[in-house]
């Protein structure tokens, strides 16, 4: 085994005395308290982590952060499965078990595997070159299959999740020296300041290497009134400041209920980006193989945890700090066998003591295949050398930095090319945020130290921030390829892109950054090209000669790093996910046995099924006791407004097919209302109560809309008429009272003779009172029978319900639910908007085209009423319908059409139900020139099967209307 | 998430409003071409600069009013009545 734990001063995150065991692939291996399940895997030599995406090649861990592309594992609780969990961000805790992917039937035994012998054949976009006949969907479920990481879980996610919103002066995002400095800066300056850290504490890098001028700094920082948030990364910035970040809460803890994540929304005054800095991979055939890792990542795992990744190792370099890291690694034991550097030696700005440096040079090919067993050398340029074969167990790639550019770019900030340090880095700050230390391209500490107290100073007090002194990082070339070294080497390690698939991308003339993206797929998935995307461009540019400037790069769109949907959706699951609303009198209606079901936002009874009943029974019998003797049914969810002013009635015939404001006091109407497209979005009863005061049903679903229509209608076009709209559905029940038998019912307990059908009229409405319950009383009709709405005080609605039940159980009455509603209301040929009409129907086309024609009031919609497309004979109309042979339910949703399909349509049923009162099946439908048709057969067509249907004449029952008036 | 200054209340959070698209459309007469009046329902300028547009305070006090957005930048320049002139 090549790794092992370094004694003291290294490991400065891990508790030594808290061995933790955990089990990956099954396995039960033991870390350290502070060690993420990256490290301790790494410190029990597991190299092989999982297989990528496309061809299965074998992956190990490679860096030691939020970017890593590869030692991406699924985290298992029980029959519950987090996918995709990047090892090197989850500390490991007592029984936590975790999961190779995508590999079967395992990580070192993979059929998949396969994929890789025929890798030439697999370029980059072969989906779309391949899979391309007879149909993609032929293939897509193997394709699925086969490439991919992690699993879902299939079960209910039992944490919890919550959402904070807050503000400060200044956040600073990062906690390593930059970030720290600026905070203390600013909040000894006075301002509230807030500081995020990914990590279990502030500190970065330096401060895992244990130096005490970091640990005096975390302490200024609590002296100075620095909020310091922990384990929370921000992952996204909005507009106007706003940073979205999510908080890990739970650690080892598992179980229901347990507070898992938090999201923070953060709205800061000024924001500072102190992310730091990724390193950048070097480019060499066999880069992707398990024990070549990120430079930066090995030294962070001996530093941090005390983990040595391996015993000989060979650095490939671009940039001056990988001698830093050889120079700290000798210090832990690790014998560094060379320093491949592809610079020449004039670039090279340092050296490490006691290291062989080879310039101009770098890595031919990798030995081994399941892990790194050593290397060959090749010269980059000048007089070719003979190639070495150096016997080293890891390899660390340093192929420069790449600044972390990210929430500066999210924020509108732009960048620029620094061509000395080959990195693009801020150019000057972004709207509101302002980057310090790596992450603005500043690499020399006492300049960052120094900037990022500046910023945080000058903010704080409101004076002119100064630019960035980027710097300090020395020089790297841009393009780490060696020109005529054979073998595949990557750019993507998570996405499988190699320089050759580059290269066919510039082939084929996807030269903008954005094609290259998609096309290879380079930067995608959960690392988002955080180690991939400079290289990308910079070969890209190579191959099409220009600039890395000049390619650019890819947009950088939240999140910064993959969020799970239980953060971003917090408490808005179950009943919270869409909260329903009930009715004021919900248990009584349970009591009495309703079966409630969900219409619209509101949980109404459908039914109120007997012993042994079904709900289509129970609808059956209801309606049929509605039109033999009476029912009882609650209508408080329909919608309510009332419209007061002495300009309402004129701004109701603005608002309504039908002209309202010639309506009596005590008089009720019937009206549609249009959007300004002229398609009918509502409609309902508009009541006078007075001469400016007017009572206005909605439908229930359509209130809020309704409402929102009006007050837009009002505040923004008709602004010169004195009108307010008060909605008031929650205020008022709504009891109806339906059947021939219905007064009978209401007289039985003793309401006032007023209301009798003698004193009171079909569509009038009169206010009274039944005891010292006040009441405004409607009639008005969606059965076709004799019918009382009653609306009174939602707190009245319980007892009168009690009340009413009494007086209609003698009768044979009984309460009745949604689908007998229906079922009465396609029996009379009423409509129901939103079931019957969608958004393409026009008043003329459910027979209200005389109503418009007489109208004076240029009412919402009616030019568009006019044009050429609304007066087209051939529009679908609103029909009657009868099966043939008088016994075949015609099914809702249908397609009517003269031929069997696949043919032109001519409308569809709308509503069909089984009339118990004729016995007969009755439906409504939408049918080309309808109107003209009465009397012809048509074809229904369902499911390949044709039913002869009649067109007839609405309605189906009591085409005189005489029933209404009981 | 913009933070817009209601004419009414003050600067709050953009999920408690309602956008109601560009503002100062002129609605046709009855009697307008068929040509201007889709002009009026469904073309819209779409500009890379400041837009003239409508929000309403839905979550908050209702109040319809204008408002100047810089559309590249999110940047709310200004708010005024539905009744006032478009700021010069």
């Amino acid at each position: 085994m090549s790794a092992w734990r370094l004694a003291e001063p290294f490991g400065t995150l891990i508790d030594r005395s808290q061995p933790i065991s955990f089990l990956f692939n099954g396995r039960s291996l033991t870390g350290l308290g502070g060690d993420t399940l990256a490290s301790a895997l790494l410190v029990n030599g597991v190299r092989l982590v999982g297989r990528s995406f496309k061809l299965h090649r074998p992956r190990g861990i490679f860096s030691c952060g939020i970017e890593e592309p590869t030692g991406i594992v699924d985290l298992l609780d029980g029959v519950r499965r987090t996918p995709n969990v990047r090892s090197t961000v989850v500390e490991i805790s007592p029984g936590l078990a975790a999961e190779s992917v995508n590999c079967w039937p395992s990580v070192r035994f993979d059929l998949g595997a396969l994929n890789g012998w025929f890798a030439p054949l697999l370029p980059a976009g072969f989906y779309y070159k391949t899979f391309k006949w007879p149909n993609w969907h032929l293939f897509e479920p193997t394709v699925r299959r086969m490439a991919g990481l992690g699993r879902a879980s299939l079960t209910t996610d039992q944490d919890r999740y919550e959402e904070v919103s807050t503000q400060v002066d200044l956040l600073v995002v990062g906690g390593g020296i930059a970030g720290l400095a600026a905070a203390i800066a600013s909040a000894e300056a006075g301002a509230r300041t807030t500081l995020l850290c990914a990590g279990a504490a502030p500190g970065g890098g330096l401060g895992a290497q244990g130096d005490p001028a970091v640990a005096e700094m975390i302490a200024k920082a609590g002296r100075a009134g620095v909020t310091v948030m922990p384990r929370t990364l921000a992952f996204g910035v909005y507009d106007h400041n706003l940073v979205c970040a999510s908080e890990q809460l739970a650690g080892a803890t598992r179980g229901p209920g347990v507070l898992r994540e938090r999201l923070w929304k953060i709205r800061a005054r000024s924001i500072i980006a102190a992310q730091g800095a990724f390193e950048r991979p070097m480019i060499f055939p066999g880069n992707d193989r398990p024990g070549v890792m990120l430079s930066g990542a090995v030294q962070r795992y001996a530093d941090a945890y005390g983990v040595a990744c391996g015993r000989r190792i060979v650095i490939a370099a671009n940039c001056d700090s990988a001698y830093r890291v050889a120079q700290r690694l000798r210090t832990a034991g690790i014998e560094v066998l060379a320093v491949l550097d592809r610079r020449p030696a004039s670039h090279i700005g340092t050296h490490a003591e006691g290291v062989r440096t080879l310039a101009s040079s770098g890595i031919g090919k990798v030995l081994g295949a399941s892990s790194v067993k050593g290397c060959l050398t090749v010269a980059a340029e000048g007089p070719s050398v003979r190639s070495e074969r150096l016997d080293c167990d890891l390899i660390l790639s340093a192929g420069g930095h790449a600044p972390a550019v990210h929430l500066h770019s999210q924020a509108g900030g732009k960048l620029r090319w620094e061509a000395e340090a080959s990195m693009f880095v801020p150019d000057g700050p972004a709207p509101g945020l302002y980057s310090v230390g790596a992450c603005a391209g500043v690499f020399s500490r006492q300049a960052a130290l120094e900037h990022a107290a500046d910023v945080g100073r000058s903010l704080a007090l409101g004076f002119t921030v100064p630019p960035a002194p980027v710097g300090g990082a020395g020089r790297s070339l841009a393009s780490t390829r060696i020109a005529g070294v054979r073998g595949k080497a990557f750019i993507d390690l998570q996405n499988d892109v190699a320089a050759t698939d580059i290269g066919l991308a510039a082939l084929e003339n996807y030269r903008s950054i954005e094609h290259l993206k998609r096309y290879t797929t380079t930067g995608m998935a959960t690392d988002q090209g955080k180690t991939s995307n400079v290289n990308a461009l910079v070969l890209m540019g190579e191959l099409t000669q220009r600039e890395p400037a000049q390619v650019g790069t890819t947009k950088f769109r939240p999140p910064f790093a993959p969020m799970t949907l239980g953060t971003l959706v917090g408490r808005r699951v179950g009943s919270l996910y869409r909260p329903l609303k009930h009715l004021p009198a919900v248990q009584w209606h349970a009591a009495h046995g309703a079966l409630f079901e969900h219409f619209g936002n509101w949980s109404r009874p459908a039914a109120y099924p007997l012993a042994g009943e079904s709900l289509n029974e129970a609808a059956q019998r209801e309606a049929r006791c509605v039109r033999q003797s009476v029912g009882l049914f609650d209508g408080s969810p329909l919608g309510k407004l009332e419209i007061w002013g002495p300009d309402a009635a004129q701004f109701l015939d603005l608002m309504y097919v039908g002209t309202m404001s010639t309506l009596r006091v005590g008089q009720a109407r019937y009206g549609l209302v249009l959007n300004a497209n002229g398609v009918v979005v509502d409609d309902g009863i508009v009541a006078r109560l007075g001469e400016g005061h007017f009572w206005v049903n909605t439908t229930s679903a359509g209130v809020e809309r309704t409402a929102a229509a009006f007050e837009e209608w009002l505040q923004c076009e008709f602004t010169n008429l004195k009108v307010f709209v008060t909605a008031v559905t929650a205020r008022f029940a709504n009891l109806t009272v339906s059947g021939p038998r219905a007064w009978e019912a209401l007289a039985a307990i003793g309401f006032d003779a007023a209301f009798s059908p003698q004193n009171m009229t079909h569509m009038s409405l009169r206010e009274g009172a039944f005891g010292a319950i006040p009441l405004r009383v409607l009639r008005a009709s969606f059965t076709g029978e004799l019918s009382y709405e009653i609306n009174l005080p939602v707190d009245e609605s319980g007892g009168l319900l009690e009340m009413l039940m009494a007086a209609i159980a003698p009768l044979g009455g009984c309460l009745y639910g949604i689908e007998a509603l229906e079922i009465l209301r396609t029996e009379k040929g009423y409509i129901h908007v939103g079931t019957d009409t969608d958004g393409t129907t026009l008043p003329g086309d459910i027979g209200f085209g005389r109503a418009i024609d007489g109208k004076r009031a240029n009412f919402v919609g009616r030019r568009s009423l006019l044009r050429p497309a609304a007066r087209d004979p051939q529009r679908l109309q609103l029909v009657a319908l009868s099966p043939a042979d008088g016994r075949t339910l015609l099914p809702c949703g249908a397609q009517i059409a003269a031929l069997n399909p696949p043919t032109a349509t001519e409308g569809h049923v709308t509503s069909s139900y089984w009339s118990p009162s004729l016995d007969a099946p009755v439906a409504l439908a939408m049918l080309a020139r309808g109107g003209e048709r009465q009397g012809e057969h048509v074809g229904v067509h369902h499911l390949g099967r044709r039913i002869d249907a009649v067109v007839v004449k609405a309605p189906f029952i009591d085409p005189q209307g005489e029933r209404l008036n009981g | 998430m913009m933070r817009i200054p209601c004419i009414v209340c003050g600067l709050r959070d953009e999920n408690e409003f309602t956008c109601g698209g560009t503002s100062h459309l002129v609605r046709p007469a009855i009697d307008a071409s068929d040509r201007d009046w889709a002009e009026y329902l469904f073309f819209r300028d779409n500009p890379k600069g400041l837009h003239h547009e409508r929000w309403r305070h839905t979550q908050g006090c209702g109040q319809w009013f204008n408002l100047v957005r810089h559309t590249l930048t999110h940047e709310i320049l200004t708010v005024y009545a539905m009744t006032e002139s478009p700021p010069r």
